[in-house]
């Protein structure tokens, strides 16, 4: 991203030429990374970015081509969340994220397939069908931001955004052999991100390296008065060169390599964390006694926000509306019977029945508490290290034809992700390994709240030194 | 069982989705399965513990009260499945036509 910034700068090359080319990859792609190619839009977004290309400080941005998940807004482009009852939904607003991207030149290619509202970790469930992984197309890239982890990982972009929940952006991100980064809660605003779990969601970027992922970064963040839990504080740079790991306390969380770890993804993981101490980072052991309660709170806490964000999809407004319905409450019921999907029922459903008379003290009451407790086990971890270190997913990526019809199965997949999503805190995926197949492993990085600089400077000195993620499908 | 093919007619019907036969024999058996996983967090000790419903110690954001553009009419009534004189059109909500 940033060599072709320079070469946009030396006129080697131009945004047009470059957004052309793209395009015809992508036109092509095998991977049905892609619900939407604007390839009228980009054309537009890049010839604006040669003029701004003319004027003394461009940024890093101008002229970069970019996709952008299918659960985030685009004014005048179709944004569906890969469901039926959004298919066609023509935003009038762009997302706070797509307008900074704009704003600084950058070059909006279309909108990437993701799991049918976000809710999933295969990008399975889309009404445009699954997107396939591009280190090996028989599997899974992930999920739910499995098309834009599939869009970076096979070149079809130079960096593209996603949303997190429950780890929908760093899921992908390992599965696929690239870098994500769920940002802090509140660090990038959420205006025009569609709602699945309010108090979970956050937009962050996928890139090939840290470096390029650090660039998407601070072009998103920042307070917006538009989504009232973004944090209005100061938001400097990102650190381009890296940062110096001497001294850095790396916390270790036995929890985190317990039953259910993947031996092989369990000695890449440990590999990467021996890299980082011989670049002069100190492992300290930590404990998170709680962390083996994230699935399940997730899980109530999740569906219970989203029965309740998903309560709009009536028929009413915009979207899918049942026909030959003669009374309201029918067409609600009917509506919503076509126009979502199983696993969106499902979830609907867990969270209705968390929330509702008799189960709301066990089940939502519960989980919030046991939320507290797990943002407590981090507070306590942070005290004794910088950064803490382990696996993104307990396995690498799995092949469409294994995946189980068992929907538990699935979400226990998202069990090194959550605990991030839940204490708010900012999270990394990079690249630290392959297993024996040659499918690549993600190692995790966590840090407090707002010390992205220090997820990032450790991924892009990381990435100095070791090449997994130089490696390509 | 945690939960019976009646309770899930309920919980559907509150959530305002209609679900046929084998969806809800679908539903009943998967949403057993994770209710009962869900039993793990009974064994935690959670006397006296405040519930978190949001990561950050955020209050309520204020803003001026002052008028602002909003959206064109015209774009907002393109999304909407149906509609009459400017405004959104709904099948009768009371009583036979």
């Amino acid at each position: 991203m940033l060599e072709t910034a320079r070469q946009y700068r030396r006129y080697e090359k131009s945004p047009v030429e470059e957004t052309r080319a793209f395009l015809e990859k992508i036109r092509s792609e095998p991977f049905n990374a892609f619900v939407t190619i604007d390839e009228a839009g980009a054309l537009r977004d890049a010839r604006a970015a040669e003029e701004l290309l003319k004027s003394p400080e461009p940024g890093a941005l101008a002229g970069i081509p970019v996709a952008v998940k299918d659960n985030i807004c685009t004014r005048g482009l179709r944004t569906t969340c890969a469901s039926k009852i959004l298919s066609d939904f023509v935003p009038t607003f762009d997302a706070t994220v797509v307008k900074r991207l704009k704003e600084q030149g950058a070059v909006i290619l279309g909108k990437t397939n993701l799991d049918e509202f976000a809710m999933g970790s295969t990008t399975t469930s889309s009404i445009a069908g699954p997107t396939r992984n591009p280190r090996d197309p028989s599997r899974t890239p992930g999920g739910s931001s499995g098309g834009s982890g599939a869009a970076v990982a096979a070149g079809l972009c130079a960096g593209a955004l996603g949303s997190d929940t429950g780890g929908s952006i760093r899921m992908p991100a390992s599965f696929c052999g690239i870098t994500g980064l769920k940002p802090t809660y509140g660090s990038v605003s959420r205006y025009g991100l569609v709602a699945f779990a309010s108090s979970l969601d956050q937009i962050g970027p996928m890139a090939p390296t840290a470096r390029d992922a650090a660039v998407l970064f601070d072009a998103i963040k920042g307070h917006d008065p538009l989504d009232s839990t973004s944090v209005p504080r100061d938001y400097g740079p990102t650190e381009l060169d890296g940062i110096d790991l001497k001294g850095l306390r790396i916390g270790v969380p036995e929890e985190f390599f317990g039953e259910g770890l993947n031996p092989e993804v369990k000695a890449a993981v440990r590999s990467g964390i021996e890299t980082l101490e011989d670049m002069g980072g100190r492992v300290v052991q930590v404990g998170l006694p709680h962390i083996g309660y994230g699935v399940a709170v997730y899980y109530i806490v999740a569906t219970a926000e989203a029965s309740s964000n998903l309560a709009r999809y009536d028929g009413v407004r915009y979207g899918l509306r049942a026909q030959d319905v003669h009374e309201l409450s029918d067409m609600y019921a009917r509506t919503r019977a076509t126009g979502f999907g199983l696993e969106v029922k499902r979830r609907i459903m867990l969270g209705t029945y968390a929330l509702s008379a008799g189960y709301y003290d066990a089940y939502y009451r519960k989980a919030s508490q046991v939320r507290t407790l797990i943002a407590q086990d981090f507070r306590r971890a942070f005290s004794r290290c910088d950064i803490i270190a382990g696996p993104t997913t307990p396995v690498t990526a799995f092949r469409l034809d294994e995946m189980v019809d068992d929907p538990l199965s699935l979400y226990l997949l998202d069990i090194y992700t959550i605990p991030a999503n839940l204490a708010g805190l900012p999270a990394l995926s990079i690249p630290c390994g392959f297993d024996s197949l040659g499918l690549p492993v993600g190692m995790q990085l966590m840090a407090p709240h707002f010390r992205e600089d220090l997820l990032l400077g450790a991924g892009i000195s990381f990435q100095d030194r070791t090449d997994y993620h130089q490696e390509g499908p | 069982m945690k939960i019976t093919e009646d309770e899930v007619l309920h919980v559907a019907a509150l959530a305002r989705i209609r679900l046929d036969d084998g969806e809800v024999r679908g539903l009943r058996s998967q949403l057993d399965k994770i209710l009962g996983y869900m039993d793990i967090l009974a064994a935690v000790d959670t006397a006296g513990v405040n519930p978190t419903h949001h990561p950050l110690p955020l209050v309520n954001a204020m803003r001026d009260d002052r008028e602002q553009g909003c959206q064109e009419l015209a774009d907002v009534l393109r999304n909407a499945p149906q509609h009459e004189d400017g405004y959104i059109a709904v099948p009768r909500v009371i009583g036979q036509g």
